[in-house]
């Protein structure tokens, strides 16, 4: 045999990524047995029966087949402004949706994009063209997904195990795995479950100390705002302690914000790294480096499927951006209805438009389910015994700790399973609810959960929370009792 | 913390590095085996042409450096800085400079566009994608036209069967949620039975995985394979540099193998078995062979006999075969036929537990062309279950690829049928494009034949022409003074002359002192006798001006 498992790169055998790890294939085996299996493992809406936003649709389906704009009868299939801005996007690329782009994503659709977070952030772009740009679309790279831009960001970054990157633990596993694949550091912060997982600047400080006392040069730090799979939102305050941190450190700042529009309350709704950044002006604004990320996978949107996303570049020189491009430029391009989708999520149907009011209802109308949705599940985790669960202030998850009563952690000993997996197992076999265990994202010692996405349709959330809470208390009760009798 | 004993070891390692200059990689390997306690002592590993590229400074890149921020040139990957992709080099923004300036300045140029044959990249160029691809990628992009009476009268009948069919394949019709790492299965299995179809022997759907493009595929494979430099990739000279990139990235060593262009860009197993001892004798354990057939930039079409060699080479040799099939579909001559490798190993009685062997297969090429899509597969075959599992869990960190590339590369696999509403247009578009292809890549290559000092072997297949210039003195004089490789500067000159955009074959390695260029066959039909006529007066005008 050519390939042994031995003489594999031991960076990839060490990498592990739990979101489709053993309880994603364990349900799959079960579906294939035809059980029924609550896919709640990944953020995957449209898998859970989201509905795609008409509008968005229906100009990529044009893009897809453009000899449909020149057929008398498209407008008994289209409306008006899905075909006009088919056109527009058509008229950005050179050769349709089957030609390469820019490495970087197609420049019209990039500019776009740097509009948008003009707006958001509410720097409006300079009429007068000497003046410097708040967002520029040079700095701004289209990925296919977020995750690829993180590894290519983090590629850069990283020389060797000597460099670490600061991650929240618990995290989104796509970081571990992605500093384990290239060899790097993972340095760890703990976010405080007991403060709504909070973000402690003291605790970073202690971090950065600690990895530097044992050789390790810390590069970079990770934030996942709102947090994955935590689902804090991060206040203006916090975001200012961390950008003075990472000034002070020397530390790019890698600012995950797949899940800016993933808000259910109303104290703290997003604000971005960028914004509280330029707010916080000179030296911070001149000199810290800040790398944000975007996607199509989430928010009311969801086009997982599509693989679309973008990061923006603050402060980066340009020789650094050139050397990002080149690396880009090997993978050609990222997939071009994509660009499109990432296009037509900043820059939705205005007021006036004639598919404003569809638009508009179908993306209030996911937003509020989600909302609705956020606190079925807390209040169902919070109901059931042995369970706490902090309120999901945004992104699309739900992280119940789960306390083990000693009877079970034996019982995951023996069957040779970490304590959290056993647990997910059984609710699996159980109830058909197919979660990612703690174990995946990280986690105090000792201190057990579960990941679930909030995603199930409404209707069902109150089914899966009393089958949920009917094996839980079960589980507790069965494990309580056996440790009891144990003792005796 | 073993992330942290390891950093421990590796910061000394760095601080040392950083109190003396380091050029090149001898220090590396030294530390490194410090590092790995497996690798065998070596000081001996060396292979100019890789390393000879980097020059970078050690970073300082912790808080008691001068610099003020993190990410600077000196303290990025010098993985990164080290690779390089021509493709896109220098010569391209370039262009796109002259482009952008056209515009403005029309009056100032001897031509009134650029013509990008730089790249493989049809659709940019004018080619038309085929009707019934694109039918179905509409229905499925925007599923409620498929409830719409009207749809009846836009779409072919077949394309909203089929857009039926693959919806049914995709869990709950959801083409916005992701799916399966390797793909969706029903879309798997339609592959799988065009390459049964194909070749005649049985494939598995289980083999197949899915990627955005054939690259990310090249990536993953790249990564399980390459630990450090001491692990080889055999790549054939000249090469599409993804290779190079994709290996220097990862850290590994090249090892190359010389093409014969003499004998058509042969492939010849004495030259493979000498490249193979001469790196182990190095230090290096070579771990596979990477093959692109047919060859890209040098267009040949590899005999059915040379690849049971080569596979034959591979079993003996404990190699893993990489073979980049991208170009399946452009074979341009009636005497050459695509066999894929699997196939060969098959028909030569070789099963799963003899080769391991890859298969790289995308969308972006063929008659169809679709390279913004984004899709193509792998099929891996003959690897352990334990390694098969690694790339799964490589490819289930990304989640998976686009579900447009995933439906258009089991379209592409399972096309329409003689009696489907659509067969007959698509049969015209498909030859139509391909037998034009044939016209392009005829014309130009007995163009080039024509010139002065150059020489230039048939596209047999892929989508380029690899021809060899022969550059006077007074040329690689003045090209050495402007510090340029010699064909760089050629092909420079020709862009500033002629709006024709080309790559120097140094992106591409070369046999040392040759030159040449790499020229797509793309440009449409039309264009091609401008194209050439300009190309013609360049050269003329160039070699008058250098001429010994």
């Amino acid at each position: 045999m050519a390939l042994e498992y031995d003489s594999l790169n031991e960076n990839v055998k060490k990498c592990q990524y739990a979101v489709r790890g053993e309880l994603y294939l364990r349900a799959s085996e079960l579906q294939k047995e035809g059980k029924k299996i609550i896919f709640t493992n990944v953020g995957n809406p449209h898998a859970l029966g989201q509905k795609p936003l008409t509008f968005p649709r229906q100009v990529v389906a044009l893009c897809q087949a453009p000899f449909l704009l020149d057929n008398p009868n498209v407008g008994m299939l289209f409306p008006a402004d899905a075909i006009a801005r088919a056109k527009h996007y058509l008229s950005l690329t050179s050769g349709g949706l089957g030609a390469y782009s820019d490495s970087r994503g197609l420049p019209g659709v990039r500019k776009e994009v740097a509009e948008f977070i003009e707006r958001r952030d509410g720097y409006p772009r300079p009429c007068a063209s000497y003046l410097s740009y708040h967002s520029d679309p040079e700095l701004i790279f289209l990925t296919d997904g977020a995750s690829k831009g993180v590894m290519q960001i983090l590629n850069c970054v990283i020389r060797g195990a000597g460099d670490g990157i600061l991650v929240p633990v618990p995290q989104y596993p796509l970081y571990s795995a992605t500093i384990s694949l290239l060899g790097g550091s993972l340095v760890p912060y703990y976010l405080d479950e007991s403060e709504n997982w909070g973000l402690d600047v003291n605790n970073l400080k202690q971090s950065v100390a600690q990895a530097r006392s044992q050789g390790i040069s810390v590069r970079a730090m990770v934030i996942i705002n709102p947090g994955n799979p935590t689902g804090q939102c991060l206040s203006e305050a916090n975001l200012r302690e961390i950008l003075r941190f990472c000034y002070n450190e020397k530390l790019v700042l890698l600012g995950d914000e797949v899940y800016q529009q993933n808000i259910y309350q109303d104290e703290r709704p997003f604000i971005s790294s960028k914004k509280v950044l330029m707010d916080m002006g000179s030296p911070f604004s001149k000199e810290v480096q800040l790398v944000s990320f975007h996607t199509v996978s989430k928010g009311y949107w969801g086009e997982c499927g599509q693989r679309g996303g973008y990061f923006e570049m603050t402060n980066f020189p340009p020789r650094v951006v050139e050397e990002i491009y080149k690396v880009a430029s090997i993978a050609l391009s990222p997939n071009v209805s994509a660009q499109i989708f990432m296009g037509l999520m900043v820059n939705p149907p205005k007021p006036g438009d004639i598919s404003y009011d569809q638009f508009t209802r179908e993306s209030k109308g996911i937003l509020e389910s989600l909302r609705r949705r956020a606190k079925i599940m807390t209040d169902g985790f919070n109901s059931c015994k042995n369970v706490v669960c902090n309120f999901t202030e945004g992104a699309m998850y739900s992280f119940p700790q789960i306390r083990l009563p000693p009877g079970a952690l034996q019982a995951a000993k023996q069957a040779g399973k970490v304590p959290d997996v056993f647990y997910c197992l059984k609710l699996l076999e159980a109830t058909g609810i197919s979660t990612v265990p703690g174990s995946g994202f990280g986690q105090k010692e000792g201190v057990f959960h579960l990941r679930t996405t909030i995603l199930p349709a409404e209707e069902e959330m109150p089914e899966i929370m009393d089958s949920f809470k009917k094996f839980n208390d079960a589980f507790m009760t069965q494990y309580d009792n056996n440790f009891g009798y144990s003792r005796m | 913390m073993r992330r942290f004993v390891i950093g421990q070891a590796k910061n000394l390692i760095d601080q040392t590095r950083r109190r003396r200059p380091q050029p090149h990689h001898h220090n590396n390997l030294r530390l490194l085996s410090l590092l790995r306690p497996s690798a065998s002592d070596s000081t001996t590993v060396s292979s100019p042409r890789l390393f000879s590229s980097s020059s970078s400074d050690m970073p300082g890149s912790d808080s008691s450096s001068s610099s003020s921020i993190p990410v600077t040139l000196d303290s990025i990957n010098p993985k990164v800085l080290k690779c390089e992709y021509a493709v896109r080099g220098e010569i391209v923004s370039i262009a796109q400079r002259l482009q952008d300036d056209l515009k403005t300045n029309k009056d100032a140029y001897p031509f009134d566009e650029i013509i990008y044959c730089n790249i493989g990249n049809p659709q940019s160029l004018g080619q038309q994608p085929i009707t019934f691809f694109r039918e179905v990628l509409a229905l499925c992009s925007h599923t409620a036209l498929l409830d719409e009476s009207a749809t009846h009268g836009l779409f072919s009948s077949d394309s909203i069967d089929r857009a039926w069919k693959i919806l049914d394949q995709i869990p709950g019709k959801a083409t916005g949620a992701y799916s399966h790492s390797q793909g969706i299965k029903g879309l798997r299995d339609a592959i799988a039975a065009g390459i049964e179809a194909r070749d005649g022997f049985p494939a598995d759907p289980n083999d197949i995985f899915m990627t955005d493009g054939a690259s990310p595929g090249v990536h993953m494979m790249m990564q399980l394979l390459i630990s450090s430099e001491k692990d080889g990739i055999l790549c054939p000279i000249p090469q599409y540099p993804l290779y190079s990139a994709s290996i220097a990235l990862h850290g590994g060593s090249l090892v190359p193998y010389y093409l014969d262009e003499a004998s058509g860009w042969g492939l010849e197993i004495s030259e493979l078995k000498k490249q193979l001892e001469d790196a182990k004798s190095k230090g290096i354990t070579v771990r596979a062979l990477a093959v692109i057939n047919p060859g890209n930039p040098t267009g040949q079409v590899l005999s059915e006999e040379n690849q049971r060699d080569i596979v034959d080479f591979c079993k003996k040799e404990g190699l893993v075969l990489l073979a980049d099939e991208v170009y399946q579909e452009n074979v341009y001559v009636p005497d050459k036929k695509f066999h894929s490798f699997k196939k060969v190993a098959r028909s030569m009685g070789y099963g799963e537990k003899d080769i391991s062997l890859v298969s790289f297969q995308s969308i972006s090429k063929g008659y169809y062309g679709e390279c913004g899509k984004r899709g193509g597969y792998m099929e891996v075959t003959g690897f352990t279950s334990d390694v098969r599992e690694q790339i799964y869990k490589v490819a289930s960190v990304n989640l998976c690829s686009n579900i447009s590339g995933q439906i258009l590369a089991s379209l592409v696999m399972s096309p329409p049928k003689p009696g489907d509403d659509s067969y007959d247009s698509y049969i015209a578009e498909k030859e139509g494009i391909l037998s034009s292809l044939a016209t392009r890549a005829k014309t130009l290559e007995e163009a080039l034949n024509k010139l002065d000092g150059v020489t230039c072997n048939r596209a047999e297949g892929a989508m380029y022409l690899f021809p060899c210039i022969n550059l006077p003195q007074k040329a690689i004089a003045a090209a050495e003074a402007a510090k340029t490789a010699p064909d760089a500067f050629y092909c420079k000159r020709l862009l500033n002359a002629t709006g024709i955009v080309v790559v120097p074959g140094s992106g591409f390695r070369q046999v040392p002192g040759t030159w040449h260029f790499r020229c797509t066959i793309l440009p449409q039909e039309d264009k091609i006798p401008a194209i050439v006529n300009r190309l013609t007066e360049f050269h003329k005008s160039f070699m008058d001006e250098f001429r010994d």
